[in-house]
């Protein structure tokens, strides 16, 4: 069933993901309004807006951890909100790295990047800790491998998650502001191993308030407010130079905290 | 008595030199004050040691608690069979109890209602409730209820230890649970884990450093628990220390048995006391990368 996806997905050229008049409340609270969105095979998607717009909301609909209230997102040609998908299947081709890294705590490097391989994928514990090896000397942290989380620093922590999630072999990796929770020495460590995965052609979703980022990297950039996409464009354009006021508003207070009154 | 202390405040306050000075000489400091209320209370401590010593009967005291011969003559069956049943009914019971209240905690948490209010009603129901009643049903009660249906007398013991524990355990596992981080069931589901999974291998492991110092409590308690088995009776191999406890006492017409038993469930209860300690030690400071 995959493999006959995934394939069909690339012979018509259809977006990786693509989220049509996605909706989300919480109770009362609509927080997604109307968010439709198509991400490319290699495409990377940066995804700005104000505190509470819903760009978290939206991430996690992607993978279901929050259940959509309507709408349809398919992944890889697989819809993810039809009730019969098998969801742990589908979550494998999805890799997610949180703002707070949630590493298992109880669990050293290696393990923390095996478990998943071992148990959900089935690898043999040779095949899982070769994989291991290799992302974590991708995100330059090989020497870490018996450490324990707790005993990393918030930027190791987060480039171990990174580790973690590229241990699954994802199609597509999700970043909810992957270094808002992180000392600003150690910001520009796990940027750089997002840059590098970028340019290796990995399909990306970045949260994040870092604008130099996303002009840099991102092919794409996506500004919501209130729960709808706003602006979307090529960073250029949206970051550079905007048409919507609300995305004026909010980068004049991003880029130039200080001269708002 | 009180020379080491003084020496030793004194030292400390021989850094405080400039502090001392600064103060006026006719109050005291809340360290003086601290040290003479502590020395009153050793005074009257050692007073009472005293007057008990003076005005106990010791002749009669060792005739009816100290008998050497008396507990010499409980060995070696005090510990081959009662010490060794007490530890096997209530290691059972434990097991049996923890099985259950895994379960019943999960029932708590889960999405289904059902499952939620039934737990909830078994352990409101079995924490109230006083083990003495919980032995008295299983012994006397179910055997009158269903005729013919009787458990061997282990299984009994077993079950009413485990219903006396599981509501209690159950508690303290689902307050281990939900100290786990939401973020790490996202963490293993993102990665392809079922629930079930990712409560088994991510969850509960991480719950078990803030259950198990209060779990180790739990298995104290259940060894004084199991004294009850006594009040169902039973074979003379099959008696555990309370049991062997009392037969002895009206055998010899002396307390002294009362003395060998109450040692005895210390030799089972201070060594967990110190896991518990432990435990707590080791897992009370969240050294963890859990946030
Ligand atoms: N599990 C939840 N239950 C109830 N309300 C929620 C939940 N998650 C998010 N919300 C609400 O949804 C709104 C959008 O939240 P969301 O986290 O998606 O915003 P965000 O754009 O990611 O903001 P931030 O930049 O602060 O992370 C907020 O008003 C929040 O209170
Ligand atoms: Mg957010």
């Amino acid at each position: 069933m995959t493999s006959s996806a995934t394939a069909s997905a690339t012979a018509t050229g259809s977006p990786l993901i693509s989220i049509r008049n996605l909706q989300k409340s919480f109770g009362s609270n609509q927080v997604l309004t109307d968010i439709s969105l198509d991400v490319d095979k290699g495409e990377v998607v940066c995804v700005i807006g104000p505190s509470g717009s819903g760009k978290s909301t939206m991430l996690r609909c992607i993978n279901v951890l929050e259940t959509p209230s309507g709408g349809s997102i398919v992944v890889d040609g697989m819809d993810m909100t039809d009730l019969d998908l098998d969801i742990d299947a589908a979550r494998i081709r999805i890799g997610m790295v949180f703002q707070s890294f949630n590493l298992f705590g109880h669990l050293t490097v290696r393990e923390n990047l095996t478990v998943a391989q071992t148990k959900v994928l089935g690898r043999s514990r040779s095949e899982a800790d070769k994989v291991a090896e290799a992302n974590l000397a991708k995100v330059g942290l090989s020497e870490k491998m018996e450490a324990k989380p707790g005993s990393l620093s918030g930027g190791q922590q987060q480039r171990v998650a990174i580790a973690r999630a590229l241990s699954m072999d994802p199609d597509v990796m999700l970043f909810d502001e992957p270094t808002s929770a992180l000392d600003p020495e150690t910001v520009g460590d796990v940027l750089q191993v997002m840059r590098n995965l970028a340019e290796a052609g990995m399909t990306m979703v970045v949260v994040t308030h870092e604008m130099e980022f996303a002009r840099q990297v991102a092919d794409r950039v996506v500004f919501m407010d209130g729960g709808v996409v706003v602006e979307e464009g090529p960073a250029r354009d949206v970051i550079g130079n905007p048409r919507e006021q609300r995305t004026k508003d909010f980068l004049s207070r991003v880029l130039h905290p200080g001269q708002l009154g | 008595m009180s020379s080491p202390h003084a020496t030793g405040d004194g030292g400390r306050n021989g850094t405080g030199i400039p502090v001392a000075t600064a103060t006026p000489k006719a109050k005291m400091s809340k360290r003086q004050k601290a040290k003479i209320s502590r020395g009153i209370q050793y005074g009257i401590l050692v007073v009472i040691a005293v007057v008990i010593a003076v005005v106990a009967d010791w002749p009669t005291l060792i005739d009816t608690f100290g008998r050497v011969d008396i507990a010499a003559g409980m060995l070696p069956d005090v510990i081959t069979k009662a010490l060794k049943n007490t530890v096997v009914f209530t290691g059972l019971g434990f097991v049996l109890g923890l099985a259950i209240a895994i379960v019943l905690a999960l029932m708590r948490l889960s999405s289904v209602g059902v499952y939620r209010w039934i737990a909830f009603v078994y352990i409101e129901f079995f924490r109230g409730l006083p083990a003495l009643v919980v032995f008295l049903v299983m012994g006397f009660g179910l055997p009158v209820a269903f005729p013919g249906f009787i458990l061997p007398q282990l299984v009994v013991i077993m079950i009413a230890l485990a219903l006396v524990s599981s509501a209690y355990m159950a508690e303290t596992i689902r307050a281990g649970i939900q100290a786990v981080p939401k973020g790490q069931v996202e963490a293993a589901r993102s990665l392809g884990m079922s629930s079930s999974r990712a409560m088994f291998t991510i969850v509960l492991p991480q719950a078990m450093r803030i259950i198990l110092p209060p779990l180790t409590n739990e298995l104290i308690l259940l060894t004084k628990d199991s004294s009850l088995a006594y009040i169902l009776g039973s074979s003379v191999d099959g008696r555990e220390l309370a049991a062997l406890g009392r037969a002895e006492i009206v055998n010899s017409a002396n307390l002294t048995p009362f003395i060998v038993i109450a040692l005895c469930y210390l030799i089972i209860t201070i060594p967990l006391s110190y896991l518990s300690r432990v435990l707590e030690k080791k897992y009370g400071s969240a050294d963890s990368g859990v946030k």
